[in-house]
Order: C-alpha cells, then sequence, then structure tokens
C-alpha cells in the first residue's frame, strides 16, 4: 500500500457561543460595509417624490446605527467567552505569548504564501497566525467602535454613545474621526477577502473540515496526534 | 479714578430710550437662553454693574471677527464692545497710537489687576521666539502672557485664536498657536472664521450677567452655541434623511434645495449656531445660498480639503485620491492575489492532493475488504 492510511477523529472545536457569534458578526459587518459605504458615498436616484414621501437615507442610517450596536455588544461577549470558553476559544489563542506559537505562525506562512505542503501538524483551533489576525482584527473593532459611537454621540441624548464623546476632541474633530472611521471600513473588505479564501484554502490543503466546523462546529484530527 | 459709569448710564447719555434699552435686555435675554423671567436679570446687570474694562489684543489674523462684532444685528448690540465694556485697548479701533495706546494698556492692567476682561484675536507665532508677530518691539508672546495675567476672563474671538486657522494650516511655517494651549488658565473659545456676531455678544452678555463663564464643551466652546451640529439644525436636512442631494452645482436638485452633502458641506462635521442665529441680522447663513458649509470653526478645516468633495484627499497620495480610491485599488489587488494564489495552489500542489484523494480511495476499499 502506497499511502499509510489515517484515521480521524472529531474534536469539538467551535462551541455554540463561538458559532453564534462568528455569524452575527459577519452579518453586521456585511450590513455596516454596506450601508457605511452608502452613508459615505450616497447614490444618486431620479425621482419625482417630494421629500416627505420616502425616508431611504434615514433607513440605510438607521441600519447601520443598529447593526453597530449589535456589533459592539456581541463583541463583548466574545471577550467575555474568550475567559470561560473551552480551551480553543481561550485568550491565549490569539496572542502569540510561547515559542511555539511563533514558530507555527512561520510555518504557517510557509504553507499559506510560499504553498509549502503543510508538514507539521496544525493547531486544530486557531492556528497561531489566524489567531494573531484576529487579535489584531479585534484592536480594529474596538477603533471602529470608538469612532462610530463617537460620531453618534452628537447625534443621541442617551447614556451609551456619551460614553465615547470624548474621542472627537481628541482625534482633532469629526472630520478626522469621520475620515479614520471610513479609512477602516477598507480593512473589513479586504480582510473579508483574504479571510473566505484562506479558510477555503486550509480546508483544501488539510483537508480538516475548516470550513463547516463554524457551522456544525466539529473538525477532524488525527487520530496519533490526539 | 472716578467711578465706572454702568452700561445704562453709558447708553443713555448717547440718547438711547427706555424702552430700547428693555428691548435690547430681552433681546440678549433670549440669546443666552434665559426666558422670560431671567430678563430683569439682565436689566439688572446692565443698569447696575460696572462697565468691566476690556483689552482687545489682536495678533496673526485678519480682523474679520471685529468686522463680524460690529455688524451685531441689533443695533445696541453693536455698542456692547464700545460702551457695555469699556474697550481701553484694541488697534484697530482705538484712538490712541503710539506710546499714548501702549500706556492706556498698561494703566488698565495695572488700575484693574484682576477684574479686565482680555479679548485675544488671532493666533500666536511660537516659532524663533514668535519674531513673526510683534507690536510695539515686542512679541505676541509676551504680550499675551503679561495680559493674560491678570484677566478676570480671557475669550479666544474666532478659530485663530482657538485653533489657529490657517496660520496654523500645514506646514504652519511660523508655529501659529491658539491661546488656550499657550495659557494655563481658562479660555472660551469662540471658533468661527469670523465667529457669528450675535454669538459673540451673547458670550460677553452672559459673563456680565452671570459674573462666571458659560458651559464649555470639551474644546472649551460655550456650549449655549457650538453644542449642535450645522446638520442637525440645517433647514435642508430633511432633504438628507430622504437621500435627495444636489449632485452639481447647476442641476435641477441644486435648484430645488435639496441637501448638499455630496458638493462637500461640511455641516455634518461642524458644530456652530449658524444655521439658528444665521447671519446679518437673520438674513441667511452659507447653506441657505446654495453653498456648502466650509467648516470655518472646526479645527484644522483648511486641512480638510478639498472643499467641494466629501471625502478629504489620502495623505501623500495627491489631491485627487481619496481613502476610496485607494480601498479600491487594494481591495481588487486583494482579489486578484487570491485568484492567483488559488491557481497556483493547484499547481504546486496537485501532489498533495492526489495523495489525499489516494488516501480515500484506501479507506474505501479497506473497507470494502473489511466486509
Amino acid at each position: 500500500m502506497a499511502v499509510k492510511n489515517a484515521v480521524y477523529r472529531r474534536v469539538y472545536v467551535w462551541e455554540f457561543p463561538v458559532r453564534l457569534y462568528h455569524w452575527v458578526n459577519a452579518i453586521c459587518v456585511a450590513l455596516l460595509i454596506v450601508t457605511g459605504y452608502l452613508i459615505g458615498k450616497p447614490i444618486a436616484i431620479e425621482y419625482g417624490n417630494e421629500a416627505y414621501q420616502q425616508y431611504w437615507f434615514g433607513t440605510v442610517r438607521f441600519i447601520h446605527f443598529v447593526s453597530a450596536f449589535i456589533f459592539f455588544f456581541n463583541f463583548l461577549v466574545r471577550i467575555y467567552w474568550g475567559f470561560v470558553g473551552n480551551t480553543y476559544a481561550r485568550w491565549q489563542n490569539f496572542i502569540p505569548w510561547k515559542k511555539s506559537q511563533w514558530h507555527e505562525i512561520k510555518e504557517i506562512l510557509k504553507v499559506d504564501i510560499l504553498q509549502r505542503d503543510v508538514g507539521e501538524r496544525i493547531s486544530i483551533g486557531h492556528n497561531s497566525l489566524a489567531g494573531l489576525v484576529y487579535f489584531l482584527t479585534f484592536l480594529v473593532f474596538l477603533f471602529q467602535a470608538f469612532t462610530g459611537f463617537a460620531l453618534y454621540s452628537s447625534m443621541s441624548s442617551s447614556f451609551f454613545p456619551q460614553l465615547f464623546s470624548w474621542v472627537v476632541p481628541f482625534m482633532g474633530g469629526d472630520f478626522a474621526v469621520r475620515q479614520w472611521h471610513h479609512m477602516f471600513m477598507w480593512f473589513f473588505i479586504v480582510f473579508a477577502i483574504i479571510h473566505v479564501y484562506l479558510v477555503f484554502y486550509h480546508d483544501y490543503v488539510e483537508g480538516r473540515g475548516t470550513t463547516s466546523s463554524m457551522v456544525g462546529g466539529w473538525k477532524f484530527e488525527r487520530e496519533e496526534d490526539l | 479714578m472716578s467711578k465706572t459709569p454702568s452700561f445704562r448710564e453709558q447708553i443713555e447719555r448717547s440718547g438711547v430710550s427706555r424702552r430700547d434699552f428693555l428691548r435690547f435686555c430681552s433681546y440678549a435675554a433670549a440669546l443666552i437662553g434665559l426666558d422670560a423671567a431671567g430678563i430683569p436679570k439682565v436689566v439688572q446687570a446692565f443698569e447696575k454693574k460696572p462697565r468691566p474694562p476690556a483689552i482687545w489684543l489682536h495678533f496673526q489674523e485678519c480682523t474679520c471677527c471685529s468686522e463680524s462684532f460690529i455688524r451685531s444685528s441689533h443695533p445696541i448690540v453693536a455698542d456692547i464692545i464700545l460702551n457695555q465694556i469699556s474697550l481701553d485697548y484694541t488697534q484697530t479701533l482705538q484712538a490712541p497710537a503710539g506710546e499714548a495706546a501702549e500706556k492706556s494698556k498698561t494703566d488698565t492692567m495695572k488700575n484693574y489687576y484682576g477684574k479686565y476682561v482680555l479679548l485675544v484675536e488671532g493666533a500666536v507665532p511660537m516659532k524663533d521666539d514668535g519674531v513673526y508677530c510683534t507690536i510695539g518691539g515686542r512679541s505676541a508672546i509676551d504680550i499675551l502672557k503679561e495680559a493674560a495675567e491678570g484677566a478676570a476672563l480671557i475669550i479666544a474671538w474666532g478659530s485663530c485664536a482657538s485653533n489657529g486657522c490657517i496660520q496654523a494650516a500645514n506646514p504652519n511655517p511660523t508655529k501659529a498657536t491658539p491661546v488656550h494651549e499657550i495659557l494655563d488658565k481658562p479660555v472660551i473659545n469662540v471658533p468661527g472664521c469670523p465667529p457669528i456676531a450675535d454669538v459673540m455678544s451673547a458670550v460677553i452678555t452672559h459673563f456680565l450677567v452671570f459674573g462666571r463663564l458659560p458651559e464649555l464643551d470639551g474644546q472649551g466652546r460655550p456650549k449655549e452655541f457650538y453644542s449642535r451640529r450645522v446638520h442637525d439644525t440645517c433647514y435642508r436636512r430633511p432633504y438628507y434623511d430622504a437621500g435627495l442631494f444636489v449632485e452639481s452645482f447647476d442641476d435641477e436638485k441644486a435648484r430645488k434645495g435639496y441637501c448638499l452633502y455630496k458638493m462637500g458641506c461640511r455641516g455634518p462635521v461642524t458644530y456652530n449656531a449658524c444655521a439658528v442665529t444665521k447671519w446679518n441680522a437673520g438674513t441667511s447663513y452659507p447653506i441657505q445660498s446654495g453653498h456648502g458649509c466650509l467648516g470655518c470653526s472646526e479645527n484644522n478645516f483648511w486641512d480638510n480639503g478639498p472643499f467641494y468633495r466629501h471625502l478629504a484627499s489620502f495623505p501623500g497620495f495627491g489631491i485627487e485620491t481619496t481613502a476610496d480610491t485607494i480601498g479600491t485599488v487594494v481591495g481588487v489587488g486583494a482579489l486578484a492575489g487570491v485568484a492567483a494564489h488559488a491557481i497556483t495552489t493547484n499547481i504546486r500542489k496537485r501532489k498533495l492532493i492526489n495523495k489525499h484523494i489516494e488516501e480515500s480511495a484506501n479507506n474505501e476499499k479497506n473497507k470494502g475488504e473489511g466486509e
């Protein structure tokens, strides 16, 4: 027999709160990008209506604000789960504080960029490179939340957005805040492209069910690696 | 030193009737947000309180703040600067010149130490020991610091004094600096290029009536006038919510008076009272005349160009490049990279994939044998 047969066991990697967080987050980010882009660059529609007969731009902004609130609190839940969830959900996965994590980052870079074959065993949860990138993404989440709520604070008298009003003088005015908030929208677009592709790619070269794991929670590991 | 006359004595001397005086007081009360019950307070303040002496300093500026001020909508409001406060020193309006003028300033600073009002118009150049703005042989920094020491109240008039305005625009050759960054005393910022005349007089009225600073926001601006965005008080706001925008200054939509958001209007990022008090006795304000707001009361508004586009140009990439241009290039680049990666994966990993397939086929075969 030319090829050694490997026996795979299934491992419950992503618990329900992690999966729920992921898809709520995905939907929110998609809505925020589409509505955010429209707010920055409204499309020109020709109509004979008077202003009181329509409210589409107001609706677009409303969807943006509602998604933003869900996005932010969903993210807080995920941070909480990083302290109480299973070993794959823990915060330690996101910060490379061990030598072995840096080693894996180098290995993954070889697999992803130089397209080497997968040599060593890759972590079954987030691989170390993915973890680090998600950590940077979380920082961008916070940046977008802070700048977004800061812009929103002048339109709202409620308690929560007012917590962020200090960001505006800190960054030198609404114009600067809006500019940065807009710029980082592109981070999410580029992230989504690369993220989705790399999930498919790793599924393809690892053959461990990476794509479906975010739906069912299961990944597969060679018996000898367990 | 003779007793300083009150404002009422002053205006009665200049032939203003009691009726006009009361009318002015109710106007002033309304401006600073008092209801009818507050009018007597204003009347009392102007009748009884002595007029505080004021020193008005001019540094790096164009005098548009002074010009705006003397065009206050109410005829008596215009007199505030000349009557209500006793303007002891201001380069552009005072009669004396040279040493006589400087003497009146030093006299006021000495005789009314801790009591006078300091009004500053213009930014202060800090580079090269402040040589870029000198008056009477002394630098603006020196003059400002000396005058600020005994001041009861310091007001920074206009964007130059509040945030540097055009002098501080990139590359800021003289290191023009706003007043509040130089002094360690509280400063009221009244930004705008120029600020609205009625807002200027209302800030002084507030001090005269209550004897203390008005409530200020995080950037030192009176909340009464700078807590709301021009956008939120704009009469064209309904067009914004309805998604009806001017696409070009000469189109049908511009004629209909739609929202100027896409023409680069800075209303949504500008905090000022323009849409409420308006200008020139409530006649109009920029957006009403069909031109977007330039955001002249905001920090760095000169550097946030171009004025006629919603997004600023991306630093370092030329004037026509916005964040969206860069983003599109990077996004398309990512898509192309991903596509190229997918293709090379199938070429370079053919062996690996074949191995996986073979492994899977073996499993099937073993399963068959086992049965």
